[in-house]
């Protein structure tokens, strides 16, 4: 499969991306990694006419300790996140995630903030980045803005990013010794998540977000209402409350919701909630 | 437009469509057939080859993407041609292969694999594998290939 003809522009710094994005407006998609990207534009599910390469841009592939939060380039690959000793310590649950992301391949080229623009429910990122309480900075070509993660998933693979906007980093409270867990059901080892749960402990209470179990991806409202209501392991059973997952050849809807149910119980346990 | 990749060593300079794939690339413009094309949706890992000594799927990015870069085959793993990689001799000793399709991406995963973990368990090879699909083997002989490889396992 080979996509649609299109014009290609290398961007050597973060501005050269914009102004690239600012000059062709909505007809330009910016390329990280390419590993959502590209299969969609083979698929010819997205044709842009102009491509702009921000996988070279190495002063935004970092990952520092800011005091209370991690600071992460969004041009970080998951190979990095995934072994990066300060991930591991501070946000456990994000390098565990970031390891369940495809297979060895992909997480040599995938980027976060890739991943985290493509807003995809089914991706392992996004729930991460709501049950960690995260948050992207978005630079324009009116300066950078800060986007909560409940804020960046704005419709079905669809962002609240501008786009003349491009993430530029990722930021994670720290959440150090807490209690997570990460499940993700799948019939084979590469696969995305039929359905996922991310669970993290925080200072009071807990955050719990689904994959693949909403158009968005989303935080078990429900369920963290129960937890925070004394509700302990029975919150699971509110998993699938407000949730509209989709139904397809690997599961019913029917099935997801049994699913979430289960692997939020799961979740809740692993995590000591 | 034009790329200078060096691709076994030798640096290739071609003038190519954006759009083209690197496994195109790498097998019609520089004229290596050795990666294969399997699935062509980045699950099966046959077109595995290594991108600045990663394991990477050619079919999922752009040759573009590889301007400046060095490319590892299939055919750039060998040492010379009377020698094989020991990747390569641990996958005909352990009769690590059948049909043999998959087998150029499931090498270059492998040597990857033991780049960044050098003493893998068994588990760890199965799961560092997750990304190369063999329909002939059911995988065991492929297991004990790596794990040969990398000096344990037997």
């Amino acid at each position: 499969m080979i996509p649609v003809a299109f014009d290609y522009v290398r961007a050597g710094s973060a501005d050269e991306a914009l102004a690239a994005l600012a000059e062709h407006g909505d007809e330009a998609k910016l390329m990280a990694g390419g590993h959502s990207l590209l299969p969609m534009m083979k698929l010819r599910l997205a044709y842009p006419s102009v491509v702009v390469d921000i996988g070279r841009l190495d002063d935004l592939s970092y990952v520092n300790d800011a005091g209370d939060h991690l600071a992460i380039g969004a041009l970080t690959k998951h190979r990095m996140i995934e072994t990066n000793d300060l991930v591991k310590e501070h946000a456990p649950l994000l390098a565990h995630a970031t390891g369940q992301v495809g297979d060895p391949q992909v997480r040599h080229r995938g980027t976060i903030g890739g991943s985290l623009a493509h807003a995809d429910a089914a991706a392992d990122h996004p729930a991460a980045l709501l049950a960690l309480g995260g948050s992207v900075i978005a630079k324009g070509p009116n300066g950078e803005r800060e986007i909560a993660g409940a804020d960046l998933f704005a419709g079905f693979l669809e962002s609240s990013l501008e786009p003349t906007e491009m993430v530029t980093e990722i930021r994670i409270p720290k959440h150090t010794g807490k209690g997570w867990s990460f499940q993700k059901f799948n019939r084979r080892a590469q696969d995305w998540a039929i359905v996922g749960a991310s669970v993290q402990a925080t200072d009071d209470g807990a955050r719990v977000s689904l994959v693949n179990m909403h158009p968005t991806p989303t935080r078990a409202a429900a369920v963290e209402e129960a937890l925070a209501g004394g509700a302990g392991a029975g919150a699971a059973d509110q998993a699938h409350v407000g949730m509209e997952p989709s139904s397809d050849l690997n599961a019913s809807v029917e099935f997801r919701q049994h699913l979430a149910r289960v692997l939020v119980g799961r979740g809740l346990a692993e995590a000591g909630l | 437009m034009e790329i200078s990749v060096e691709v076994n060593g030798v640096t290739q300079t071609s003038d190519v469509e954006p759009r083209t794939l690197l496994v195109h690339y790498v097998r019609d413009v520089v004229g290596l057939t050795g990666t294969n094309i399997g699935c062509d949706t980045s699950s099966c890992g046959a077109c595995t080859l290594h991108v600045n000594g990663e394991a990477v799927k050619s079919c999922t990015m752009l040759a573009v993407q590889a301007d400046g870069m060095s490319v590892t085959t299939i055919e750039g793993l060998a040492p010379s041609d009377d020698e094989m990689h020991p990747m390569q001799k641990a996958f005909m000793e352990c009769h690590a292969l059948q049909c043999g399709y998959c087998t150029p991406g499931m090498v270059m995963a492998s040597v990857s694999l033991l780049d960044e973990n050098p003493s893998p368990s068994e588990a760890e090879v199965r799961e560092g594998l997750e990304g190369n699909l063999c329909r002939c083997t059911g995988y065991h002989n492929i297991v004990k290939a790596v794990l040969s490889a990398s000096g344990g396992g037997q």
